[in-house]
């Protein structure tokens, strides 16, 4: 490690750039990674700790402690101030400002104290309960298999029609081309929340509504998709297509055998966004999909916000449990993008 | 077992797919109230062989802006738990045909049934069941009255009262806020019809801008100038977005809210043991005491294939005993007016809970006509949503008070005129 | 794993070659594009541009109703309503104020989020690009956040700024006193901005540093040799043969950022007042949320700002490729 931080750029100090590069990195970590693990630490808290103020990074708990003659556990309180400060009592009850309180090694004698003299006893305690209630509440199983086909057949589709597409507007010259790409471009300046009616009329005279492939077609052809790759294809040279012509490959495969393969690091991007896409989509699947049969994961997640009410405590559960797939398929993609951006700058 | 109810369903329908008829209920929840009408039904496919239903838990997001989509093209449901009648009201089923005894609902949810009968809807129709009656109203942080020293305002003190005497105790305690009301024109307009809003003209049209409107609303602008009023409530969002308080009163930040019936069992749980609450009771304007009432029902759609199962399923929701016995398990308020008569037996609540609960029930029937009235409007909804945003505008500066009020006269005008 | 992708891979290939060589018979060579282009084109054409017809066709007509024949013919009325204004430059005077405050604010919010992203991105890249430890889970750290959902974006930063969130908590332990981050409208326009750079920067410096290591390393080892300053090597080498690289960012970002809409709308509701609003959510307010819904002004507003944004992207792209020609 030393080694490491010490071979900079073949000098053998740390200069300046070097600190000013460490500080903005360190400080990007904090920023991009701790509202995220505050997420994740929060996803254990009860639903009463995730109202409280201010707000305690671990998920804290009050503590009871059980006292003989009393039926049900009685809660541990420490005592700050009065004439009974410094000891730990567990209470009986409270009763407007005051606290009839024991002393658990003494459970005989009532003590009074006033609510503003005690402290709650509390402890580090997970609630895991968040995470199980999951999955007696509702079938996650099945939502879960209906995100992940929808997410995968549309990703696949997402990559197989726009590399298509961009390979044609990359590598041949046909008259309308460029009103084509144009046309493609222009879809970038709808936003999709602008057209959900009229798209669910389309797709409901298509008798797609409550079908999962309501959420995939409308959704594989993307400009951003077809941008991206189109320019990437645009840096592979036309001498390695032209050879393979050469050797008598028809169009199909100089575009499966030798465009494809080259493309590999904008595909990965392409695949990841594509996944990210359609794993957190919500508003549209919320107007196609209203049968529990075809539920996305997502839409189960948002069925703990009532007209009034919203169930914290399992929705940031629910949260955290759709983060993972999406978190390990980028973990997974990210070494290969790596490879694939140094591989095209050493080209 | 929840978990198992669309798996069963689904093997119920392949069974008797031949002869059966599967009902399908969007539902959305506040608290449990999906999962107790689905236990529910069990009780309904059992008397009704042949008749199944599958209840679709969803978003509230997905009742109030995609229900409307899909009816409007014929798809959706064929029944749904709902809250916009007026909006829904041109697609829903008159269940009066096929139920039992029209009479007997008729004489349980009058009040209620009104609501649905609006534009081309049956005078006498049965369109909906209202399953979780709401009235809003003042909770009141007593523990707090009492570390202050303060006297706690009796029910039927005005809102002038409550403020001076909730600013005192916050004062005396530290706490942040001394009052809060939930960001929507629903629960602003119980305050200002106390002032003596008439909210519509002569041909029952929203929304008029009176004295007794513009009173209120200049009344409240001052009271987030001086502090009364929690800011982070109204001032905290934009255009209609709700937004509510019940942290805070939940934390023991916040002396006295005006909100709801829904929140009694939910304070009931997070509040605990840790302070004392209690409904407050009417409060009073100068012209009137009233609050608002509202409330999530169950309604059929007129779309579908099997009206007559739907119609059956109706009646269902209505009868007493049905109602009792989920009303106990949800802890809401009953529209049922023999059930408001004789009480209902909720299950597991506190002393706390259940004196709110009778508190909020025993307001229901003093509201005044106008609040009635604006809840059984066609287009209240967009006088709920326009109301908080223009008054935003004015709370934080963007508008004076006037140009808030002409702004909200012509916003609800404007949808109003579309809709026409 | 690997085995099986490529039998996968090989079987799809087997699939499609005899098809589409009999194709490429009949139809010739260079028409193979268009076979190509046709899956894609087909999707835009009935899920993007038919809706798009239809909804030129809502902004012609009245009502709240979704189905076209129960719509009245208003023409150009939406429109008309929209740019009643007595001045451009001040939303009060205009019959739709908040369409006009949405659309001042989205001006702002454009201007300093493309320009602050950019900016940072940039650094981000560079940095990067550097030969340092851990460059993978740096790279990884700034992308994670374009992972989430917008909604689940918006949550986790309403809780750390809201009155009694972590942020608040910080400062006051600091010494420096506690702000009422979302409550004022400075603040609450500050912290919109700051959040989507937060949830969107990682695809930026994600493209912008596959640009960077694509220029070879040659061009600056001679610089180098030649003893160029660094920062004289940044802007000399590294910024102009970033340029296409650069482009492409502009033009994605500043789309986007016209666009803006479900993480703002969950943080802040568009308020406090109307004080970050944008276009998008006025649209959405107008067409959806509000009841009754007014379809043809949100149709008519989508539009105009379709119409904006194409214009302003040509713009940028005509600037660019006018500086490479004269580059």
């Amino acid at each position: 490690m030393l080694r490491f931080l010490t071979q900079r750029r073949g000098r053998d100090r740390l200069d300046m750039t070097d600190w000013i590069a460490f500080g903005f990195l360190g400080l990007g970590v904090f920023l991009m990674l701790g509202p995220v693990l505050w997420l994740t630490l929060s996803s254990f808290k009860t639903e009463a700790a995730l109202q409280e103020y201010p707000p305690k990074l671990l998920p804290l708990a009050p503590q009871f402690v059980e006292v003989e003659g009393f039926e049900t556990a009685l809660q541990r309180f420490q005592i700050v101030s009065g004439e009974h400060a410094g000891r730990e009592l567990a209470q009986v009850r409270r009763v407007g400002l005051n606290a009839q309180m024991i002393d658990p090694a003494n459970p005989d004698e009532r003590l009074n104290v006033h609510i503003n003299d005690r402290e709650a006893v509390r402890a580090v305690q997970v609630e895991t309960e968040n995470y199980t209630g999951l999955f007696t509440r509702f079938n996650f199983l099945r939502y879960f298999w209906n995100s992940t086909f929808i997410t995968v057949v549309a990703t696949v589709l997402t990559v197989l029609f726009n590399s298509m597409a961009a390979f044609a507007l990359a590598k041949y010259r046909f008259t309308g081309r460029n009103t084509v790409f144009l046309l493609i471009i222009a879809t970038l300046m709808i936003p999709p929340t602008v057209t959900l009616v009229p798209l669910f009329l389309v797709v409901s005279q298509m008798g797609l509504i409550n079908s999962p492939w309501a959420v995939i077609w409308p959704a594989i052809a993307t400009p951003t998709g077809v941008f991206l790759l189109r320019q990437y294809m645009l840096t592979i040279p036309d001498d390695l297509l032209d050879a393979a012509r050469m050797d008598n490959a028809s169009e199909w495969r100089v575009y499966w055998k030798v465009v494809l393969p080259l493309s590999a690091p904008a595909l990965a991007v392409l695949i990841i966004f594509s996944v990210m896409w359609r794993w957190n989509e919500f508003l549209w699947p919320l107007i196609v999909l209203n049968r529990s049969e075809v539920f996305t994961l997502q839409l189960a997640l948002n069925s703990f916000q009532g007209e009034l009410q919203t169930a914290w405590s399992s929705l940031l559960a629910m949260t955290v449990l759709t983060l993972l797939p999406i978190t390990l398929v980028f973990a997974f993609l990210q070494k290969f993008i790596t490879q694939g951006i140094a591989q095209s700058g050493v080209k | 077992m929840k978990k198992n109810i669309a798996i069963s369903a689904f093997a119920l329908l392949a069974a008797s797919a031949a002869h059966g008829q599967e009902l399908r209920f969007m539902c959305y929840q506040d608290g449990n109230e999906c999962d107790v009408w689905a236990d529910a039904f069990q009780t309904f496919e059992a008397e009704n062989p042949g008749i199944t239903v599958v209840v679709d838990v969803v978003p509230y997001q997905a009742i109030l802006e995609s229900l409307p989509v899909q009816l409007e093209v014929g798809e959706g449901p064929d029944l749904a738990r709902v809250t916009d009648y007026g909006g829904l009201a041109r697609f829903m089923l008159d269940a009066r045909p096929f139920v039992e005894d029209a009479d007997t609902i008729e004489a349980r949810y009058g009040q209620s049934l009104a609501w649905a009968r609006v534009g081309d809807n049956a005078a006498d129709g049965i369109y909906n069941i209202v399953d979780q009656l709401t009235a809003t109203g003042g909770f009141a942080n007593q523990t707090l009255f009492e570390q202050a020293g303060v006297d706690m305002p009796e029910p039927g003190a005005s809102w002038a009262e409550w403020a001076e005497a909730s600013v005192a105790v916050q004062q005396a305690t530290g706490v942040d806020f001394a009052m809060a009301l939930d960001r929507t024109g629903h629960r602003f307009a119980a305050p200002a019809i106390s002032y003596g809003a008439a909210l519509f003209d002569e041909s029952g049209e929203a929304l008029v801008i009176d004295d007794g409107f513009r009173a209120f609303a200049e009344q409240f602008v001052n009271w987030h100038e001086d502090g009364t009023m929690a800011r982070d409530v109204w001032a905290g969002a934009g255009g209609g977005t709700y937004q509510d308080a019940a942290a805070e009163f939940i934390n023991a930040n916040l002396v006295m809210y005006y909100s709801g019936s829904w929140q009694i069992g939910r304070f009931g749980r997070d509040i605990g043991d840790a302070f004392d609450w209690v409904a407050t009771g009417g409060v009073c304007g100068p012209e009137a005491c009233t609050g608002m009432p509202g409330g999530a029902g169950v309604v059929g759609f007129n779309h579908t294939e099997h009206p007559e199962a739907v119609g059956k399923l109706i009646g269902f929701v209505a009868r007493d005993d049905v109602q009792a016995q989920v009303l106990a398990q949800t802890r809401n308020l009953p529209a049922n007016a023999e059930l408001q008569a004789n009480g209902i037996d909720y299950q597991d609540v506190t002393p706390e809970v259940a004196a709110a609960l009778t508190a909020f029930a025993a307001s229901v029937p003093t509201f005044s006509d106008t609040a009635y009235a604006l809840q059984g409007y066609q287009y209240n909804r967009a006088v709920f949503t326009s109301i908080p945003a223009r008054l935003t505008q004015a709370i934080v500066g963007e508008l004076s008070l006037d140009e808030a009020l002409d702004r909200l006269h012509q916003d609800v005008a404007d949808a109003i005129a579309e809709a026409r | 794993m690997t085995a099986l992708f490529r039998t996968l891979y090989e079987g799809a290939f087997n699939i499609f070659e005899k098809p589409m060589r009999m194709l490429q018979y009949s139809l010739g060579a260079h028409r193979m594009a268009w076979v190509f282009l046709l899956p894609n084109l087909l999707i835009f054409g009935l899920f993007t541009y038919l809706p798009i017809l239809l909804n030129i066709w809502y902004s012609t007509t009245g009502g709240d109703r979704i189905l076209l024949g129960d719509r009245d013919w208003v023409g150009g009325d939406n429109f008309a309503t929209l740019f009643d204004c007595g001045s451009y430059l001040d939303p009060n005077s205009c019959r739709r104020d908040l369409f006009w405050r949405a659309v001042h604010n989205t001006g702002w919010f454009v201007v300093l989020q493309v320009g602050f992203m950019i900016l940072l991105s940039l650094i981000a890249a560079l940095i990067l690009n550097r030969t340092i430890p851990l460059k993978g889970f740096f790279r990884a750290v700034f992308f994670y956040p374009v992972l989430l959902s917008p909604v689940v974006v918006a949550l986790i930063w309403k809780w750390i700024l809201q009155r009694n969130g972590v942020l608040n908590a910080g400062m006051d332990w600091a010494g420096m006193g506690t702000v009422n981050w979302l409550l004022d409208p400075s603040w609450a326009f500050f912290w919109i901005v700051f959040v989507s750079i937060w949830a969107n920067m990682g695809f930026y410096v994600l493209i912008l540093l596959a640009g960077l290591q694509a220029i070879p390393g040659d061009v600056y080892e001679a610089a180098e040799m030649d003893g160029t300053p660094a920062w004289r090597r940044l802007v000399r080498i590294t910024l102009p043969l970033l340029t296409p690289t650069l482009l492409v960012v502009m033009v994605l970002s500043l789309i986007r950022a016209v666009q803006a809409f479900d993480e703002i709308y969950v943080l802040t509701g568009g308020g406090p007042g109307s004080a970050t609003t944008l276009l998008i959510q006025y649209i959405y307010d107008v067409g959806f949320a509000t009841r009754p819904r007014q379809f043809g002004l949100a149709a008519a507003a989508s539009l105009v700002m379709a119409g904006v944004l194409l214009v302003l992207t040509l713009l940028q792209l005509a600037a660019t490729r006018k500086r490479a020609e004269e580059g």
